[in-house]
């Protein structure tokens, strides 16, 4: 028996750049792949590449679909490696497998976090340590979507090379039915050609390839000589998300499917007391009330019987972790946190907050919740049968992960769950792993109602009520100086919900540096959304950062120049944001511009806000957002725009409007009409340009969002002189008017 | 009860109740997906339809109340081809997620069957429906395209 070797490792893209490691693939692994997710004209020739014999090559996707194009951008740079012809090039999303596991992210994380190369990793450990990821991402359930790593992960760690191995066999099929040297042989337009003018498509060789064992040194492509990557094909998800016929986990409809309404005790962890279920019972096409720890669902045949009955029930809770938790307390809680003394620092550059002398600067942030009001609401469907197992129709940012936490619930193994991934109506962070409340409810409900298909669906009111929010934090910065104005001690202690972070780590160049995290619990769940820790920090540092400018009475643009003096990527990105904007030119009374730079996920961005504030305490207006983004290289330029585009959108509403409050341990808000966000009248005209400076490829989902909160409230001071330093903005403007 | 509906053309005989709101009997009664339960209030227009020719939040009208009258749903906008509308949107890569673009795309439709050339401000006014990834932009430049195609009013 052939033992099947699978390219896993390779060096950043140069030309002719030998992989440097490999993942031993025992036969059976793309035997499962070939049965789990090939057709019967179709080979898999390495994880995420299967060709059919029309020569259609698919690329299997190890993530969701919940909008950012990445089965689109994916599927290029596996055609890019493949030499394939890009109108025969599909993707699909990879089946909740284990053999399915993204390796290709565990390993780009390991790297990037201990911020190795590939090329770095010492020869002998480089096939275990693709090895170890791959082992790693199978026992964590791996298959994730999160943290703009698709591209930057999933595609420079995993596809490209893959598809360069399969590439590799291909020509060796060639090769062997020619019986010519595989250096005779080219590869373009999905056909494998020989110096002779004979040749081959793809489909035709995917057997014979599929026999021989991939080189453990697929040769990667110089990206001078891409033609695919750097394009921007339409994506593939657009035509049907144009007429109705995309179907998100919302829209599953198995045969004989019940639908379920549910209500979960408004302060978390509250118990559902008693219950008087006579009267909605009784009501039309309700089959079932179902009591949970802390919820009732309701079954009925369709959904708005099951949302009717329910609000018929009336339902109790009783007791919480938190019934006197408000934000005003928590807030109260956290400022007196930041003010005991000794504070902890876990981070110092130089002689640390001993630098900062006698004429200290000192300011106070704050910023509340928010939830992540993706379109569609939660939701799973889940078939329980007895004896047989469990099956779940949904949008998950980890399907795989999905499936063994369901399994979990219900007290099955593994694989008797079956894991339908669907696309999600938005997610920024709703549906990762441990944010799961709708699967756990789901699989519960199922669970006492067996052998029929269950969906239930969260109301918009529960959506926003039942959330894994986005951390309400206080951090307060303290600074100093110099003679000439520039800082020379910059201090910045901060609330935190877990431990330390990297975020508020600043970019300029300060001597003197300290960072303390001080830890104030959460009444209310918290998670991760769009572009999380940056969210706050961005805000936080870049309101400072203009704050000291004003104090040295400086314009915070050459302020910030001066301190990137050493950083010429980060200046670039800023001049050219700064350039497009007109940054210096006079603009109208009451208008401002305001400048902020924000590094993150691999990704630099600056952004320049332009503001108009009404007379006499009408809102403020952000006209225009100009932002630069230095992604290192891109691999489909218009999918980078709208992500980033999208990203600031989704910072504006928080920026604006975004505010979840607390009262008696319960949420406040309920709907879009108390958690407004922005639509057509208030989305600005946004300008995003792209420098690929060559730098390893950064991400785009969060990248756009951190930037807008402190280049909005820096272009209000600039038209007002007033100093917003707690988001969100309409809530400081309602306050001062 | 009996109810008859007409959406996209075809008559429905239904046994729902009268306070049923059209969203859901569209969804779970006619299996037309495609329309989108958003926030149940008629704040986010992801239910958008035409009714005779009007968008309405189908989350917000009983279907006792359009009986009899014509109903259209994003399945039945273009009666098999893609619309000017829809074509833009390929055309101005506008949906990320997608969720809310066949109510904007009803939302659109309906504004530019009684105003072909909007300006943005009309279209702001017009269309409020939300979109959580941000798509604004986009759709104002593929409602711009579409308004300079038909050309400025007579």
């Amino acid at each position: 028996m052939i033992t099947r070797r699978g390219v896993l490792l390779g060096t950043a893209g140069t030309a002719g750049t030998l992989v440097v490691g490999y993942a031993l693939w025992p036969d059976h692994r793309l035997a499962s792949e070939d049965r789990l997710a090939a057709g019967p004209d179709e080979r898999f020739l390495s994880t995420w590449i299967k060709i059919g014999r029309d020569d259609t090559v698919t690329v299997l996707i190890p993530h969701c679909d919940m909008g950012t194009g990445i089965a689109t951008a994916l599927a290029q740079m596996a055609a890019e490696e493949l030499d394939a012809d890009w109108a025969r090039v599909r993707a699909e999303t990879a089946p909740a497998d284990s053999v399915f596991a993204n390796g290709a992210l565990v390993e780009g994380f390991l790297c990037q976090t201990k911020n190795l190369s590939l090329g770095s990793i010492p020869p002998f450990l480089r096939g275990i340590a693709a090895d170890a990821s791959d082992a790693l991402a199978r026992r964590m359930h791996v298959q994730t979507t999160g943290g703009s790593s698709a591209v930057r992960m999933t595609g420079v760690y995993g596809i490209r090379i893959a598809a360069a191995a399969a590439r590799g066999l291909l020509v060796e099929a060639a090769a062997t039915r020619l019986g010519v040297p595989r250096d005779s042989l080219r590869t373009s337009m999905s056909r494998v050609i020989h110096g002779s003018g004979r040749s081959f498509g793809f489909g035709e060789l995917a057997a014979e390839a599929a026999k021989h064992s991939p080189s453990a040194h697929p040769r990667l492509k110089a990206p001078s000589t891409y033609t695919v990557v750097g394009s921007s094909p339409p994506r593939f998800d657009i035509p049907a998300k144009v007429n109705g016929t995309a179907a998100y986990g919302i829209d599953a409809t198995p045969p004989d499917l019940l639908y379920a309404a549910i209500r979960i005790s408004p302060v978390s962890g509250g118990k559902l007391g008693s219950l008087d279920d006579a009267a909605a019972t009784r009501l039309r096409g309700v089959r079932r009330v179902v009591r949970l720890d802390d919820a009732v669902v309701v079954v009925a045949d369709r959904f708005w019987r099951a949302q009717k009955a329910l609000d018929a029930l009336e339902p109790n809770f009783q007791g919480s972790a938190g019934p006197g938790a408000s934000s005003f307390g928590l807030r109260q809680a956290q400022s007196a946190a930041l003010n005991s003394d000794p504070i902890k620092r876990d981070f110092t550059v130089g002689r640390g907050a001993a630098a900062l002398g006698d004429h200290v600067i000192e300011r106070l942030y704050h910023v509340p919740y928010l939830a992540h009001a993706a379109l569609e609401p939660a939701n799973a469907t889940v078939c329980h049968r007895p004896g047989h197992g469990v099956e779940i129709w949904a949008g998950s940012q980890d399907a795989l992960g999905a499936r063994a936490f369901c399994a979990k619930v219900a007290g099955m193994h593994m694989s008797d769950v079956m894991f339908h991934q669907l696309p999600s109506g938005g997610a920024f962070g709703r549906r990762l792993p441990d944010q799961w409340n709708f699967l756990e409810y789901a699989v519960r409900t199922a669970m006492a109602v067996p052998d029929v298909p269950i969906k239930l669906v969260f109301t918009r009111e529960e959506d926003i009520r039942h959330d894994y929010y986005r951390p309400c934090v206080t951090s307060r910065f303290r600074g100093a100086l110099g003679t000439d104005g520039t800082p020379v001690a910059w201090v910045n202690d901060y609330t935190t919900v877990g431990g330390p972070n990297g975020e508020a780590h600043i970019l300029y160049e300060v001597p003197d540096q300290a960072y303390g995290a001080v830890h104030v619990a959460s009444p209310i769940p918290t998670g991760a959304v769009r572009s999380v820790e940056y969210s706050w920090h961005g805000f936080f540092v870049e309101s400072f950062i203009d704050e000291l400018a004003k104090e040295a009475r400086r314009d915070p643009l050459e302020y910030r120049r001066r301190l990137l003096a050493h950083k010429p990527r980060h200046l670039a990105v800023l001049n050219l944001a700064a350039e497009r904007a007109g940054w210096g030119a006079p603009l109208g009374a009451g208008c401002g511009r305001g400048i902020a730079l924000v590094e993150c996920f691999g990704t630099i961005v600056a952004q320049v806000a332009e503001v108009q504030v009404g007379t006499s305490g009408s809102p403020p207006r952000v006209r225009r957002i100009t932002c630069a983004a230095d992604c290192g290289m891109v691999v489909n330029p218009d999918g980078f725009r709208a992500q980033v585009q999208g990203g600031i959108v989704f910072g504006l509403s928080a920026t604006l409007y975004g505010a979840i409050t607390v009262e008696r341990g319960a949420v406040v808000q309920q709907n879009f009409p108390d958690y407004p966000v922005v639509r057509l009248a208030d989305c600005p005209d946004i300008d995003v340009h792209i420098i690929e400076s060559g730098g390893p490829i950064g991400g785009a989902g969060e990248v756009g969002v951190p930037a807008v909160a402190p280049a909005v409230v820096n272009a209000i001071f600039a038209a007002t002189g007033v100093r917003l330093r707690e988001l969100p903005v309409m809530s400081g403007v309602t306050a001062r008017g | 009860m009996a109810l008859a509906l007409n959406v996209n053309g075809t008559s429905h005989d239904l046994d729902v109740e009268d306070d049923a709101p059209l969203l859901w009997v569209l969804r779970d009664e006619l299996k037309l997906t495609g329309t989108k339960f958003g926030c149940g209030v008629g704040s986010c227009g992801a239910c958008t339809v035409h009714l005779n020719g009007a968008a309405v939040r189908s989350c917000q009208v009983p279907v006792s109340a359009v009986s009899g009258q014509q109903i259209t749903t994003i399945e039945g906008l273009g009666a098999g081809t893609l619309t000017a509308v829809q074509r833009a949107w390929i055309e101005h890569q506008v949906p990320q997620c997608g969720y809310c673009q066949s109510g904007m795309i009803m939302a659109v439709s309906a504004l530019l069957a009684h105003n072909a050339s909007p300006t943005d401000e009309d279209l702001a006014a017009a269309v409020t429906n939300i979109c959580r990834c941000g798509t604004y932009v986009r759709i104002r430049a593929a409602v711009r395209a579409l308004a300079k195609r038909m050309g400025p009013p007579a």
